[in-house]
Formats: structure tokens, C-alpha cells, sequence
């Protein structure tokens, strides 16, 4: 059955309120009649109001006052204005202040017919819209990510399931295209929901820190080891652990972690006593493991192990199409973040960001729609609000004959030097995470210069 | 209203009870009410008439139809052919449009009988409680114009049909 349409009427005299409320209930509306803007601001919360008729005239509020009020509440509801004598003055102040209609009594009931279905349908379409978009954007979400892919979708769907077990979880993919927001993922939808997600930087730490950091000491297990402390494979007891940039640890502490992974147990470091695991794993790269089994950085056995649920984050280049729908999902963020209310991004913007290759991925997009929120004046991000990489100073013709890797340094080096070397900022800056500059500075061999403070 | 019974007025009579089998009878000439003539549009509201209706009711009817020979309008439109309380006792029906004579062409009553049992009709269904209904040839299709009169069939289509036979029920012949 169709829901009802509720009308409201509101006009001082009696003989309008009982005709035309007798007219309308004849083609099936709800209507309600009441003569003055006070007893309609007492009727508007009893019902969802499609339409308010209002006439302009009127002793106390008059119909525009009330239709002011009537959008501060209700503002779905559209209004209509009614009016026995008509002035340009009193149609244009009405209709500027959002009246959808100003008729001039008496009306031809053919038009009146027309412009009421006319709004009933609009109505219809706009809350059908609504509720397509909701819906769509479930399928394209999963927690934190969206995207309408197929290939993240399949991902997204396979997620749901396995998160269910607890087999180990490889994730793959370039820097910056969402390894551990689709491993918080998994943890959410699975039943350790409610116990903690613990995280592992891999490759920001040395070895032997690692070591501790992943399985906690004994305390006097080693110089300033002062007291015992808990590793994070016991803090994710339930939950999960987290293994980012798995890739980089060292070949003895990838027979640590293969031990762990086979016998469900591990000790302390300088400890005797056997502690178990219970916790799933998910592992997480930006290398290609298989290459790296080839020089013999990383051993076939844990990648076995750790490849279980092998799954592959493409980068956001190969799904540009997932562009507008991050910027939607980031402006929507970022305005509640920030307190901000802007509505869009202008089309020649969005064509840039279209063009751009995305190197770092979604988490670049994400920093770059995060600075244009915080410099636009306006309700739309326009292409002046973007900060793309293609600073002026670095001209195409200064790459020439250079390779790619030596214009990544160079670029890097400038932005770090830019930024003082505050690694957080300028691996935002770079659209990198924090490892993947260290990384980099390692391979490249970068060294802060010594500045001289005059 | 106004009105003589003449031939017109027994043939709606007859077509209404064999058509919806009920009992129908003619009441005497009711005078249309002064206060219901609208004196800067020139036409009568059907509101105020409705209400004098209402106060003539004999106490034994069903429901009550008035037919007249005014233009009728209500404030808020240029006209209507007919208004009716709806679920309620009273409705009006106007033959002031009906007539081809009002738009400018010959007289003919067989058109004009056909118009009125169409809105006579249309307006008892709203007293039995039917709103408008969307198939054009329903005779509940709202019609705006002769030319909607016209399109429509004079009968009720299968759905409203059913409505009101479950409506009509504790009266039916």
C-alpha cells in the first residue's frame, strides 16, 4: 500500500479550510485544516507533513512567518502559499524564502491537480533516492573503506567470510592503499571484535627491539630491561595481531614468528616459561614476497604460513573510478572532523584529481582532500584548493634524462628538507606512510643536512 | 435544486437503482441557498449548499445527492462539478457544465444524462467512502474538465466496484 500524504491547511476561514479540505480528501490525501499559524506549529510534530497550504493572510502570524517556522522544523515539508489578492512584492518574497508554490485564489482545479501529484512525486523520487544511495553505499562499504570496484568488492565480500575463522590473513598491496584499514576490517567483522587489535611496525624498529616488542621480556633479560613486560602477541590475546611491513624483519625473527605460528606458543625474551597464542594473525607487505623468497630475504616456509588468505589490495590508479567515491567518503569525514560544511568538489577539480596518478594511493587523496577542507573559503573544493605534486620548481624538463628513482629521491629529499625532516609530516606531505619513508631514506641514503642557525 | 423533476431527473433515478440496487427516491424542491451565491464570481458554493443539504436530510436516507443547475466553485478554485463529503451523507452535483451549450455548442440531452449519471455516480462513491481512482474510464477518475467526463466510462471499475459493494451491502435490493 502506498503511504498516506498528509496535508496541512491552514487559513482563517472556515468555508476555504472545509472545501478544500473536502476536495482534496476526495483524491485520497490526509488532511488536516486549522485556521492560524499557532495552531499549526502545534500540529507539525504529529505527523510527517507532506504539504502545507498556507494562506498569506492572516490575523497574528501570517503565511509567511509561519512558513519561515515551518521550515526551522520541518524543513521536507513544502509550502504552499495561497493568497486572494496577488502582488509581485508578496510572490517573490515568498517564493524566495523557499515557497514552492504561490497561487492566487481561486485556482483551476486541473492546474491545482497537476502541481499537488506534481510534489507528491517529487517527494517520492527524492526519498527513493535517498534510500537507493543508502543502500548502494552499504555494498560499496566495508567499516572504513568504500568502493564500487569489483575487485575490492569481491575482496569486501571475502573479508566477511573469512573474518569468521581464524586462519591467517596475508594483505598485500602498495603503500597507502588501506593494508591495515582492511585488516582493522577484518578484525571487526569478526567474533574477537571485542577484544584488542594490537599493531606491529615491523620495519620502524631494529631487530632486537622488535623482538622485544613482539614477545615482551623477562625482566634483567638484557641492559635496561629494569621490569617484565608484557610483548604485543600477549596484549592481543582474543583479538588480533597486526604484523605491518612483515617484509622487512630479519630471517631470525621470521623463525621466531614461524615457531609462534606452528606451535600456538612462545616465551618472553630471557624467559623459560612457554605462554600461548590464541590470537589471529594478519600480516601485511608493500613487497613482493615471492621475489624477496628468490634473493632469500624472506623464508617460503612463514610465507606459507602467513599466506593462508592471501589477499591483494590493488592500487587506487587501477581503480580510478573509486576517485569521486573517496572524495565523497573523505569531504563527509573530514566535515564531521573538522566541523565543516562543505558540499562538493567543483568538476574541474575533480578532473584533476581524475588525471593524477596516485602514487601513494588512497591514503595521498585522503591528505590532499584533508588540506583542500582546511584551505577552501567556500561550500566547494576548487582546484586552487588542491595541492597536487607538481610543485612549481620541478619542472618536467629538469627530469629529463633522469631515472625514476633518482627523481624520487630528489623529491623526497626536497620535501624533507622542506619540512624540516619531521618524518610525520613530510611522509603526509609525500602521501607515504611513515615505514615507507624510512624506507626510503634508508635506500636512498638520505642524511639530514646540518643547517647552520645564524 | 431550483430544480422541477422532470424526465431527466427519473431516468438518473432509475439508472441509480438499477445500477447500484438501491432504493432511490426524488425529495422535494429544495430552494438553493442564497448565502451560497458568490456575488463577484457569479457562481454558487457548493461548501455552503452541501451544508443546507445536510440540514434537509429526511432521516431516513442512505445518503443524498443534490443536482442543480449553478455553476458551482469553492474559494480556493475557478470551479467544480460536484463536491461530496467523504464517507460522509451529502454530495452536489452541478449540470451547469455538463451542458454542451456551455461550451459553446448545440444542446443535447442524451450527452448531458450521460455526463450527469457519470458525476451523480462519481459522487455517491466519495459519500461511500472511495477516493479517487487512477484508471481513466473508472467513473472515480478525478475529472477536471468535460473532456475527463467524457474519456471516463459510467461505471466503476473492477477494484472500486468491489469497494463499494462491500459499502452498499446493508441496503442493497
Amino acid at each position: 500500500m502506498e503511504p498516506k500524504v498528509n496535508i496541512l491547511i491552514v487559513d482563517d476561514e472556515e468555508i476555504v479550510r472545509e472545501s478544500l479540505a473536502n476536495w482534496l480528501e476526495e483524491d485520497g490525501y490526509e488532511v488536516e485544516a486549522v485556521e492560524n499559524g499557532a495552531r499549526a506549529l502545534e500540529r507539525l510534530p504529529a505527523k510527517d507533513w507532506n504539504l502545507a497550504m498556507i494562506d498569506l493572510k492572516m490575523p497574528g502570524m501570517d503565511g509567511i512567518q509561519l512558513m519561515d517556522e515551518i521550515r526551522k522544523v520541518r524543513p521536507d515539508t513544502i509550502v504552499i502559499i495561497m493568497t486572494a489578492y496577488a502582488t509581485v512584492d508578496t510572490a517573490v518574497q515568498a517564493m524566495k524564502k523557499g515557497a514552492y508554490d504561490y497561487i492566487v485564489k481561486p485556482f483551476n482545479p486541473e492546474d491545482l491537480s497537476i502541481t499537488i501529484r506534481k510534489i507528491i512525486e517529487h517527494q517520492k523520487l527524492v526519498k527513493e533516492n535517498i534510500y537507493l544511495r543508502k543502500e548502494l553505499k552499504k555494498q560499496y562499504r566495508l567499516h572504513d573503506m568504500v568502493s564500487k570496484n569489483h575487485k575490492m568488492i569481491e575482496i569486501f565480500e571475502l573479508i566477511k567470510t573469512v573474518a569468521k575463522s581464524s586462519s591467517t590473513v596475508l594483505v598485500q598491496g602498495e603503500s597507502g592503499t588501506g593494508k591495515e584499514l582492511l585488516s582493522r576490517a577484518i578484525h571487526m567483522e569478526s567474533p574477537r571484535r571485542n577484544a584488542p587489535f594490537v599493531t606491529v611496525s615491523c620495519a620502524a624498529l631494529t631487530e632486537s627491539l622488535l623482538e622485544s616488542e613482539l614477545f615482551g621480556h623477562e625482566k634483567g633479560a638484557f641492559t635496561g630491561a629494569d621490569q617484565a613486560r608484557s610483548g604485543k602477541i600477549e596484549l592481543a590475546k582474543d583479538g588480533t595481531l597486526f604484523l605491518d611491513e612483515i617484509g622487512d624483519i630479519s630471517l631470525k625473527l621470521q623463525m621466531d614468528l614461524l615457531r609462534v605460528l606452528e606451535e600456538k606458543e612462545f616465551r618472553r625474551v630471557g624467559g623459560t616459561q612457554l605462554i600461548s597464542v590464541n590470537s589471529r594473525i594478519i600480516a601485511a607487505t608493500n613487497r613482493e614476497l615471492t621475489k624477496a623468497i628468490e634473493e632469500e630475504k624472506f623464508r617460503e616456509d612463514l610465507y606459507y604460513r602467513l599466506n593462508v588468505i592471501s589477499v591483494t589490495l590493488p592500487p587506487l590508479r587501477e581503480r580510478k573510478e573509486d576517485v569521486p567515491l573517496l572524495v565523497e567518503h573523505f569531504l563527509e569525514r573530514f566535515n564531521i572532523e573538522m566541523g565543516k560544511n562543505v558540499e562538493g568538489i567543483a568538476e574541474s577539480a575533480m578532473r584533476l584529481l581524475l588525471d593524477y596518478g596516485w602514487p601513494g594511493n588512497a591514503r595521498e587523496l585522503r591528505n590532499v582532500i584533508e588540506r583542500a577542507m582546511v584551505v577552501t573559503k567556500g561550500k566547494m573544493i576548487l582546484e586552487a584548493d588542491l595541492s597536487l605534486p607538481q610543485a612549481p620548481g620541478v619542472s618536467v624538463s629538469d627530469g629529463r634524462g633522469k631515472s625514476l628513482s633518482e627523481m624520487e629521491k630528489e623529491h623526497i629529499r626536497r620535501i624533507l628538507k622542506e619540512n624540516r625532516w619531521n618524518i610525520i609530516r613530510s611522509a603526509q606531505v609525500l602521501g607515504i606512510d611513515r615505514v615507507t619513508l624510512y624506507n626510503k631514506i634508508r635506500k636512498y641514503e638520505l642524511k639530514k643536512e646540518t643547517v647552520l642557525n645564524m | 435544486m431550483g430544480l422541477t423533476p422532470d424526465a431527466m431527473l427519473r431516468k438518473l433515478q432509475d439508472h441509480l437503482r438499477d445500477y447500484l440496487s438501491l432504493p432511490v427516491r426524488i425529495t422535494g424542491n429544495m430552494p438553493v441557498p442564497e448565502r451560497s451565491f458568490e456575488r463577484s464570481r457569479n457562481q454558487y458554493n457548493s461548501t455552503r449548499i452541501l451544508r443546507e443539504i445536510l440540514r434537509e436530510t429526511p432521516a431516513d436516507a442512505i445518503k443524498i445527492v443534490g443536482i442543480i443547475d449553478k455553476d458551482l466553485c469553492i474559494p480556493i478554485l475557478t470551479f467544480v462539478f460536484g463536491e461530496a463529503q467523504l464517507g460522509g451523507m451529502a454530495s452536489i452535483v452541478s449540470i451547469a457544465r455538463l451542458r454542451q451549450e456551455f461550451h459553446g455548442l448545440s444542446p443535447d440531452d442524451g450527452i448531458l444524462f450521460e455526463r450527469l449519471c457519470k458525476e451523480a455516480l462519481h459522487e455517491l462513491g466519495h459519500n461511500f467512502g472511495l477516493i479517487h481512482c487512477h484508471d481513466r474510464e473508472c467513473v472515480m477518475y478525478l475529472s477536471n474538465t468535460v473532456m475527463d467526463v467524457d474519456r471516463k466510462l459510467s461505471i466503476y471499475c473492477e477494484s472500486c466496484d468491489a469497494a463499494l459493494y462491500g459499502k452498499t451491502e446493508p441496503w442493497r435490493m
